[in-house]
């Protein structure tokens, strides 16, 4: 019991993997990571790439992250996986893109506008046609 | 036969609306179940770091991030998350009725707000409202992915890591159980306290090793927190949206059941008039002759 430790590895999506693990590596910031049980509290952030992870019957499992956060408390580490590719330029031109429709919207008013300018029209066509058929109805008899 | 023919077109147009809301409330019915199954796939992540971050409430961090400590509110944003479309009974229409208040309370005390739409409705109803909306994400779709709310996260978070926002809370609709969804407003930021009931005993402090400095690191991280936050209540709205539009349709077939049977009835009748008033009319024909 005391050489192995619960590993999770989720991403935001789904669970990916949860279970008892013997050893563990991973690829942080700073470089490789080599996990044994009993670790002290540790939060690194992971670079792209695989987790190595040994099972207690000596099976070696491999995962891969596309970064995320790595936690480790004594008997319990967690991987908190990326789903999307993270990048500072790529996040701000989403900031941008998303404050840009909200502007867009509030410009774009003129969609409704015409919507109810061409109902007022219909409306008064309709009328027209109304009075039209009334007035040939009344000369017909 | 006087109106026969029209009750009859008139059955027949219930009839075909009948036969759209049945569709969509199986359509509806079975989106629920995948949407419920993503709610259910993203919940190990939100739990993870939920707990990482109680963690780190305990930890005696060397390093205080700006998204745990609390300032005097002078400027709020809210992040409202809403469905692409309607037709799902008042789903959205009781959000607003939620949020609305919290507006009108913020307005009192002189508190100025940011607004921030996830989805359609919300964006058309904000802009209406004239609120200052300041960014939006629309047509998510049934399977959102986080890439896609990332942007619009990270308006309200650089709001409110340069200072211009001292408080943001998010709105969404809570999915309790195919018949209930309740509209919930919660406070993203700053972080409220969260509590770890193994945490909580430890008498001694301790903190982690960071790697690799405590300022990346727990910035990665809160930030991850509150987009994961952000994706589990627009995860967990479209499942309610597709239960609300579920019942919405259910009782709208029923409804129209309920008109087809009295318009048959009125049909019935009218059908038994005129040829009740033919058979006078030929027997008092024949009786004249």
């Amino acid at each position: 019991m005391a050489n192995t430790m619960q590993l999770d590895i989720v991403s935001a999506e789904e669970a990916v993997f949860a279970g008892e693990v013997e050893f563990l590596a991973a690829r942080a910031t700073e470089g490789e990571l080599g996990i044994m049980p009993r670790h002290a509290p540790l939060m690194a952030q992971l670079q792209p790439g695989e987790v190595r992870v040994r099972m207690p019957g000596g099976d070696e499992q491999f995962f891969y992250v596309s970064g995320g956060m790595l936690e480790i408390q004594p008997h319990v580490v967690t991987i908190l996986a990326d789903t999307a590719v993270r990048a500072k330029d790529i996040d701000e031109a989403e900031a941008e893109q998303a404050k840009r429709r909200a502007e867009e919207a509030l410009r774009d008013r003129s969609s409704e506008v015409d919507y109810a300018r061409a109902q007022t029209e219909l409306a008064a066509a309709a009328a027209q046609l109304r009075a039209l058929q009334s007035l040939r109805r009344k000369r017909g008899s | 036969m006087s109106g026969a023919k029209e009750i009859r077109t008139k059955i027949k147009s219930v009839q075909n609306t009948q036969k759209i809301t049945g569709a969509m409330e199986m359509v509806a019915a079975s989106k629920m179940r995948s949407a419920q199954g993503r709610m259910e796939a993203s919940r190990p992540y939100a739990e993870k770091i939920r707990n990482v971050v109680s963690h780190l409430a305990h930890a005696q961090p060397e390093y205080r991030h700006p998204f745990m400590s609390e300032r005097e509110v002078k400027r709020v944003g809210f992040i409202v998350v809403t469905s692409d479309r309607g037709l799902c009974g008042g789903l959205n229409s009781n959000l607003f009725r939620k949020l609305i208040p919290e507006l009108r309370k913020c307005e009192e005390r002189g508190v100025e707000v940011d607004l921030c739409a996830v989805g359609n409705k919300g964006a058309q109803f904000l802009r209406r409202l004239s609120g200052n909306l300041v960014a939006q994400v629309t047509h998510l779709g049934d399977t959102p992915h986080i890439a896609d709310l990332l942007g619009t996260i990270k308006v309200m978070l650089d709001g409110f890591r340069n200072g211009e926002l001292d408080q943001v809370c998010l709105v969404y609709n809570e999915f309790v159980n195919t018949m209930t969804q309740t509209p919930q407003v919660e406070t993203l930021l700053p972080l409220p306290a969260l509590t770890d009931p193994v945490l909580d005993e430890q008498p001694y402090s301790w903190d982690y090793i960071y790697e690799p400095d405590a300022e990346h690191v727990l910035d990665e991280l809160l930030q991850r927190y509150v987009e994961s936050m952000v994706y589990q209540a627009v995860v967990e709205n479209i499942a309610s949206e597709q239960a609300a539009r579920m019942v919405a349709m259910k009782s709208a077939s029923d409804n129209a059941e309920n008109v087809i049977e009295d318009l048959q009835l009125v049909y019935n009748k009218a059908r038994q008039a005129a040829i009740t008033t033919e058979l006078t009319e030929i027997v008092s024909g024949a009786a004249a002759v």
